[in-house]
């Protein structure tokens, strides 16, 4: 019997799951580690220290700790009813924000600081310069890393399976648990995982080599 | 010893649109403004000289507050610079600078560096920057260039797209710090060029520069600094023929015979 074959709808069910957790948590960590790196690099030392504290708290937290809290902490206290979905994706998406937010930070140092003083010199609001002159320059730098963060959120979204999450990983588990070899499951798992990476790779490959000619 | 009196001949009267009144500013030990007493006329140009370390970029990148000062006043139009915020951008909008390394916006055409600030700043309507931005650019003699960006051009059209850019903010007063002191020698005078005949126009400018040619033919005034403090101000003229400072005829001595 194959086991790809016999629960494919399990494994199609897991593998969706892994992507829409990934796409979505994607999106949190890329607009607040935008936010936040914006926070890092103001002028205003309130936002400073939140940022510096966003980043610190969230980065030297474990993930499964930061699973644990969302999924037990958050609904008793602020959000009752919220699916372990939303909650994990909450949970991916914020711990990843904060690396997204170093690797911009990284890249807004590279833009020279004439650029900056250009800018302001026109009379540009501090967002205004970070978001028309610094971050676009920056862009390209951040690639590489940011590819990378996002591939280790894909992998780190595994996590989620333990926390009644429907996703890749945990279809190995259910399966397992019903007596299947192990061997040929984690192959097919390690598929899936390949699928969505490589793409993630492609895609910024291809946004790398756009960006190299604008300029 | 910093103020010797300025003996403007021949000057209509203007009112002061640039005033430094005792600006003190420190770079940790080192003390680079001196209690510095420094007003600017509508539609006058001033030239700062001095020796390098002598504080007169500084001085310069004060005005608009690039730099911040510890102690002392200074005043735009009769308003004292406020602190960073929206006041503060709205102020700077009506200084205009143009900077040493040129720093245009390498990620944008030349075209849209000079319309970025009408349509950001300003919120003029992006036809009428456009129309705008390329007038500017024929001013400057660099209009056919409109398109490329700022790394294909060189140094001397670089710096004039970057006067363009400045003057595109229609601004009350322009700051020069060291505009030609990065381009190679035959760049300089199409950029002394495109000053001049901003002078002649009757823009308000602050200038700092090695250029003693410019300052004697289009300054209004030479400011002349030597360690954070203002050692000497006279007409040129008089101050190239008849230095009144020991340290400013130090200075003219070496920079003049070579």
């Amino acid at each position: 019997m194959n086991v790809l074959l016999d629960n494919f709808s399990d494994f199609r069910a897991g593998f969706i799951g892994t992507l829409s957790i990934t796409a979505i948590s994607t999106v949190i960590a890329l607009v607040l580690g935008v936010i936040i790196a914006g926070f890092r690099v103001s002028p205003v030392p309130p936002l400073r220290f939140f940022g510096t504290a966003w980043v610190t708290l969230l980065r030297n937290t474990p993930l499964t700790l930061l699973f644990l809290v969302a999924t037990f902490v958050v609904p008793l206290v602020f959000f009752p009813g919220m699916s372990a979905y939303v909650l994990a994706s909450l949970a991916l998406g914020l711990y990843t924000s904060s690396f997204v937010c170093e690797a911009i930070r990284s890249g807004i140092s590279t833009v020279p600081l004439g650029q900056a003083e250009a800018a302001r010199s026109l009379g540009m609001s501090f967002s205004q310069t970070l978001r028309l002159i610094v971050l676009p320059q920056a862009t390209r730098t951040v690639i590489p890393p940011l590819s990378s963060i996002i591939i280790a959120l894909t992998k780190n979204s595994a996590i989620a399976g333990a926390f009644s999450v429907t996703e890749l990983f945990g279809w190995q588990k259910a399966l397992s648990d019903q007596g299947y070899a192990i061997v040929p499951i984690f192959l097919w798992v390690a598929l899936g995982y390949l699928v969505i990476t490589f793409a993630i790779s492609g895609v910024f490959r291809l946004l790398e080599r756009r960006l190299e000619v604008a300029r | 010893m910093s103020g010797v009196s300025v003996t403007k001949d021949a000057q209509p009267v203007a009112d002061d649109l640039v005033v430094l009144s005792n600006v003190n500013k420190h770079f940790g030990a080192l003390h680079v403004l001196q209690d510095i007493d420094l007003t600017i006329a509508r539609g006058e140009v001033v030239v700062v000289i001095g020796p390098s370390g002598s504080g007169k970029s500084t001085l310069c990148r004060t005005i608009n507050r690039l730099e911040t000062v510890d102690s002392g006043a200074i005043s735009i139009d009769g308003k004292p610079l406020p602190q960073e915020g929206r006041e503060l951008a709205r102020l700077r909008a009506d200084v205009g600078m143009v900077f040493q390394s040129f720093n245009l916006f390498a990620h944008k055409t030349v075209l849209q560096n000079v319309m970025l600030g009408q349509v950001k700043v300003r919120k003029t309507e992006k036809k009428a920057a456009e129309t705008k931005a390329r007038a500017l650019l024929d001013r400057v003699g660099v209009g056919s260039q409109a398109d490329k960006y700022p790394a294909q051009l060189s140094g001397g059209q670089q710096q004039r797209v970057a006067i363009a850019r400045a003057l595109a903010m229609d601004p009350k007063v322009m700051l020069f710090d060291e505009p030609t002191s990065a381009l190679d020698p035959e760049m300089i005078n199409e950029v002394l060029e495109v000053m001049q005949q901003l002078a002649r126009d009757g823009m308000t400018m602050v200038v700092v520069t090695h250029e003693m040619g410019f300052a004697r033919s289009a300054a209004n005034r030479v400011v002349f600094m030597a360690d954070g403090k203002i050692v000497e101000e006279a007409v040129p003229d008089q101050f190239f023929s008849n230095p009144r400072s020991d340290r400013a005829k130090d200075f003219l001595s070496k920079i003049l015979h070579h």
